[in-house]
């Protein structure tokens, strides 16, 4: 389609405290690729139009800076924030920032806030964007946390969609942008109560295992290599909600609890204090057993 | 005299600020900083050491792996196993770190530094059939540039043709490099951040189809790296050679050495490595590394000044902002009191030192062909370069090892934790020397210092205010338009900066940590 014909989905990715690991993550995207995101149109008549994205963009320094403050009055309530990483916000946000103004470095909080305030939405992406992760960890040295705290704090009303996983895994991101420009917002229906897509994140790593036989049945792996269900080896499965099992990761080749390494729970908002030391056994937890999040969804949908 | 802010640095790994004084067309000044301090190392106190290699991944998302290499490695020491490491949880790890190599300097070269050299928009008049560069025709016919346009203007020299191959070269290393990571999560069952290295081994069982599997997709790559990555490095090597006299920086060159050859204790003499540790300099005078000539400098860096100058295994650094010397999140790591740059470029010349024969026939290959001697390493080419023939190298060597893996043999060594211990670990991350210092405590960690490549790199003056590597190699440099100062950040990028690694901090004091039960 000629131009005039494709719609440009103006796209800022702002990067906050984080390893940008979920940036080369979405990297790691099969289908889409990396082309189709950057160059085609991602779905028919849309192209993502990415005006700021510090890892891949040819500007630099003040100019990078002009391009992004331009995308974001052009489409004033338009674009679609994409922000990777979370926000440091002790003293003011000093331990963190991008560009200056007047001779003033500028906090990542300022930026979050007024990018999200005039966003149509945002993507939070990343456990650390959704909700502090890794850098919010304890004693949380810069006061890092995700962007709807920082949101609410500043009485921003932007709608935030949260895509946690450290990494996000490339479909969790690519599926989420594609239903907002194929339907526009998902619904409260379609999230759960952390603010994801039910899609990605309905149901718990327990539910799908591949070893989950070796738990019914008791043969559980004493070290490392051992066959058998990684719970005693310290794994989060049973309180984590991902479709790793079934999606597999880097183009189905294998994932975490495949290669024998227990799940660290990654995509909770528990991660990673209440779920450390990641070696140890789970303890005082009922374990869920199939079917009992939807059993939960039904009973509290009558109440 | 002009001052010139560039912030942010894009295309670079995290937050960093370069800022420079022009007078008369040269640069008389240079200041790197490092804008974003997380505290990460203080975040691992009190946890459980094992965490550590979970944890520290996580101070970099394009190189986790290099990490998660030297946390074991540390763990390994501090546990007392260093040298009882099966073979096959040996060679799995590298397998996996040197994965990641492939995937971070392919990454490196077309998708972070290509952008200075290739002009995109050569491809609007494209009438061919290659479909890629067909999409990148429509993509330019509808007239949003982003994210290739705006860009600092003014010296792309390549010829349509050389462009346009650069182009195509591009969009083909995006799914090389997807192919690098898919190729890590064989053994290391997902990327970015591996879940199977730990201290011990890897939690990975090799078996013949995995092997297979492994071996063929890294075959495919080294087609990659052989046919398409270094005669690119060349071909833009020819076209803008006057970047051999670019960028030299302080001349002198540090490296740990990477991937264990056979279980070893950790004292860097003993070890048996691919690639060897050693320093060197400009004249390629060799030196073995001594640990314990490591401190790390604090009077520019955001700090409490009282603790500078200490070696990384007793540091203590409390923030201090504002400061009036300082400007940067960066600490200045030196060696014997000197910077020291590290590396792919270090790599290779201190192997190269050393008279290794395949670096030395790689080396020798590419300088005959540019008709150069050794001396036009030290620039912003030779780190592109060998950058490149170090890819080669490993690529070409995790098909060797990969059939060495023994299938049925354990992977794990079993460990008891102490409960008081010291650990260290040194290795190579893909940007450069990596060690990880780790003091164990009531069983818990009580302090983890991480001091990385681009520390070492980006690093502002230190105490006796001699600046850092990358500072050096932009000094003196001509910049011939102030508002397109392409000249610095090619220098900049050529370091391969990862800035999220650079900054962290570390302090020993004891803290009572909030306990966490689960439920």
């Amino acid at each position: 389609m000629p131009k005039g014909q494709v719609q440009e989905y103006p796209v800022v990715w702002f990067q906050g405290a984080t390893c940008s690991g979920c940036v080369v993550s979405v990297l790691n995207s099969a289908s889409p690729t990396v082309r189709n995101l950057l160059v085609d149109q991602v779905v028919p008549g849309r192209h993502v139009s990415l005006k700021f994205m510090p890892t891949v963009m040819a500007a630099a320094g003040e100019m990078a800076i002009e391009a992004m403050e331009s995308a974001a009055s052009a489409s004033k309530g338009e674009y679609l924030l994409i922000v990777e990483g979370s926000v440091p916000t002790k003293q003011n946000g000093i331990y963190g920032a991008v560009g200056e103004k007047d001779g003033r470095e500028v906090p990542i909080m300022e930026w979050v806030i007024s990018l999200a305030a005039d966003a149509l939405a945002v993507v939070a992406l990343g456990t650390c964007a959704c909700y502090g992760g890794i850098f919010g960890a304890r004693p949380n040295p810069t006061g890092c946390v995700g962007v709807s705290d920082v949101r609410a704090e500043a009485h921003v009303s932007t709608p935030v969609i949260n895509v946690p996983g450290c990494p996000p895994h490339p479909d969790w991101f690519t599926g989420t942008v594609a239903r907002i420009l194929l339907g526009g917002l998902p619904s409260e229906e379609e999230l759960d109560e952390d603010g994801r897509l039910l899609t990605f994140f309905g149901k718990l790593i327990h539910e799908h295992c591949p070893r989950r036989a070796y738990f019914d049945e008791g043969k559980f792996a004493k070290r490392f290599g051992d066959e058998g269900c990684l719970h005693e080896l310290g794994c989060k499965g049973p309180l984590t909600y991902a479709d790793c099992p079934i999606r597999l990761w880097n183009n189905g080749q294998n994932w975490c609890i495949g290669s024998g390494g227990p799940c660290a729970g990654c995509t909770q908002p528990e991660f990673p204090d209440l779920f450390s030391p990641f070696y140890v056994k789970v303890s005082d937890v009922d374990l869920p057993v199939i079917g009992e999040y939807w059993a939960e969804k039904e009973r509290s949908a009558q109440e | 005299m002009k001052k010139i802010v560039i912030d942010p640095i894009t295309r670079i790994e995290g937050h960093q600020k370069i800022e420079i004084t022009v007078d008369d067309g040269v640069v008389k000044d240079a200041r790197s900083s490092g804008m974003l301090f997380r505290g990460i190392e203080l975040i691992l106190q009190g946890r459980d050491p094992r965490d550590a290699n979970r944890i520290t991944q996580r101070i970099c998302g394009v190189c986790p792996t290099a990490h998660s290499m030297a946390s074991a490695l540390c763990l390994d020491h501090a546990f007392g196993i260093a040298d009882r490491i099966p073979d096959n949880g040996r060679i799995m790890r590298n397998l996996i770190l040197g994965s990641n190599y492939l995937q971070s300097h392919i990454l490196h070269f077309y998708h972070l530094a290509a952008l200075d050299y290739v002009d995109v928009t050569s491809v609007a008049d494209y009438e061919g059939t290659d479909p890629d560069l067909t999409a990148v025709k429509d993509f330019i016919e509808r007239g949003e540039l982003g994210p290739f346009v705006p860009r600092y203007e003014g010296d792309y020299r390549l010829s349509k043709e050389q462009n346009r191959a650069a182009v195509a070269h591009y969009l083909q290393a995006l799914r090389v490099r997807r192919k690098t990571h898919e190729l890590l999560s064989i053994f290391g069952g997902k990327a970015p951040h591996n879940c199977s290295i730990v201290p011990g081994g890897v939690t990975e069982r090799p078996t013949v189809d995995k092997m297979t599997s492994f071996l063929w997709r890294v075959n495919e790559i080294r087609d990659f790296i052989d046919n398409v990555y270094i005669a690119d490095i060349v071909m833009v090597a020819a076209v803008y050679s006057d970047h051999f006299e670019v960028g030299k920086g302080c001349g002198n060159y540090l490296s740990y050495g990477v991937f264990d050859l056979e279980a070893t204790p950790s004292d860097l003499g003993k070890k048996k490595r691919f690639i060897k540790p050693g320093i060197t300099d400009t004249e390629l005078k060799l030196g073995t590394v001594d640990p314990s000539k490591i401190t790390e400098q604090l009077k520019h860096s955001w700090y409490d000044d009282s603790f500078t100058n200490r070696h990384p295994s007793d540091g203590e650094t409390s923030p201090r902002y504002p400061k009036s010397a300082a400007y940067s999140w960066i600490k200045s790591p030196r060696y014997d009191g000197k910077p020291y740059e590290v590396g792919p470029l270090a790599r290779t010349l201190v192997s190269y030192a050393q008279g290794d024969p395949a670096v030395k026939e790689m080396v020798d290959g590419v300088l005959g062909e540019l008709k150069a001697g050794p001396d036009v390493l030290f620039s912003v080419l030779g780190r592109h370069a060998a950058r490149a023939l170090e890819t080669k190298l490993v690529a070409d060597a995790m098909a060797e090892w990969v059939l060495q893996l023994k299938p049925g043999e354990p992977v794990f060594q079993e460990y008891d934790m102490p409960e008081e211990g010291a650990g260290v670990g040194m290795s190579g991350a893909p940007r450069g020397a990596l060690g990880h210092w780790i003091r164990v405590k009531d069983g818990v960690i009580s302090n983890y210092q991480a001091v990385v490549p681009t520390t070492w790199n980006a690093s502002p003056r230190d105490d006796s205010d001699t600046p850092g590597p990358m500072e050096q190699a932009i000094i003196g440099t001509n910049v011939r338009d102030p508002e397109n100062p392409f000249e610095v950040v090619r220098i900049v990028r050529s370091f391969d900066p990862c800035l999220a690694c650079s900054v962290h901090l570390v302090t020993p004091k004891r803290r009572s940590i909030r306990k966490v039960t689960l439920l």
